[in-house]
């Protein structure tokens, strides 16, 4: 396993093991917006706002591997 | 540079050139043109059409007036949510600014057709699509937080540090690092993701299939430069307010 392929390896892992924390989040935040919105649908614009709000957080989080598996494809200081 | 990913570029369709930059040299040092070209030229937009909507001002007001006074109000009361009513007023231009700045930037790098200028090397697209960018922004932001501290509370702003026992202070220092690190990271990860799907994207599909997601990417960046004013409002909030309210969870 020589470096090229290892980071590929790795890059791989990183968005992919980023991906499942936020996704599982980001569905939970949903489900309980849209449970919110059914309970009071006079509420929709503030919950929206927030849903937006909280999912452009846990995006970030995934975004943060993405990050971590571009340098590793395309800025790698070990290739 | 990995050797096998350099194979799609020598398809003309479309290239992704990560990690390449037209350099100028500024003396010893080196900068990154395209983002100083792409910046200026955002700048020059903002300056432009606030000068247009202040020239020549309507009691009723029509057109560009009436988009940059939405734009005001907008920023205005978004910097009144996260600051409160009595001291949101001085941060409203700067609030206001870096909202304006990244949502511009942004949406340039999406809208705008600047694959059609070639450069030597490098690409041009939007300036938070290069780290430095994103990382003068967020420490502009730390900057401004330090100074909101300090003006209203003095040098009893270090007490925010040992509030609650000062068995948190390396915590407390540390989240001063973390708070750039997280806001200038998130910025250009999401500008720099999109701008990627969509170049991979263009690569395997040319036609019609990159348009969705080119339109989620406008979302996005719209969200990301509204979480970054938020999150700047946040922050110099609670300097200025120093413990007890809930803040932001900062991803």
């Amino acid at each position: 396993m020589d470096v090229s392929s290892a980071s590929v390896l790795a890059a791989a892992l990183a968005i992919g093991l980023a991906a499942i924390g936020p996704g599982i989040g980001q569905g939970n935040a949903s489900g309980s917006a849209v449970e919110g919105i059914a309970r009071q649908p006079e509420a929709e614009g503030k919950i929206r706002g927030t849903l937006l709000l909280t999912l452009a957080f846990m995006e970030s989080l995934t975004i943060y591997g993405l990050v971590i598996a571009l340098v590793l494809l395309f800025a790698n200081p070990f290739v | 540079m990995l050797n096998f990913l350099d194979a799609p570029k020598s398809l003309t369709l479309a290239s992704l050139e990560v990690g390449q930059h037209f350099y100028w040299h500024l003396g010893g040092l080196k900068v990154h043109g395209q983002v100083f070209m792409t910046t200026w030229f955002v700048m020059a937009v903002l300056l432009i059409a606030g000068f247009l909507a202040s020239r020549n001002p309507q009691q009723i007001p029509k057109g560009i007036q009436n988009l940059m006074e939405y734009a005001l109000e907008f920023v205005r009361d978004l910097a009144k949510n996260q600051l409160g009513e009595k001291d949101y007023r001085p941060w409203v231009p700067f609030i206001g600014t870096l909202f304006l700045f990244i949502f511009v930037c942004n949406w340039s790098g999406a809208l705008i057709p600047w694959k059609l200028i070639q450069l030597p090397e490098g690409e041009l697209a939007a300036p938070t699509n290069d780290i430095n960018t994103t990382v003068a922004l967020s420490l502009l932001v730390s900057i401004a937080y330090f100074y909101a501290g300090f003006k209203k509370r003095g040098l009893g702003y270090f007490g925010k540090y040992i509030e609650p026992t000062p068995v948190l202070l390396p915590i407390a220092i540390l989240e001063d690092f973390t708070k750039p690190l997280s806001l200038s990271f998130r910025l250009f990860g999401n500008i720099l993701a999109d701008e990627l799907v969509v170049g991979v994207l263009v690569l395997l599909v040319p036609l019609i299939v990159p348009l969705p997601v080119m339109l989620l990417g406008l979302f996005t960046s719209a969200i990301q430069a509204l979480v970054f004013a938020t999150l700047a409002g946040a922050y110099i909030h609670e300097a200025i307010e120093g413990h007890g309210e809930e803040h932001e969870e900062h991803a």
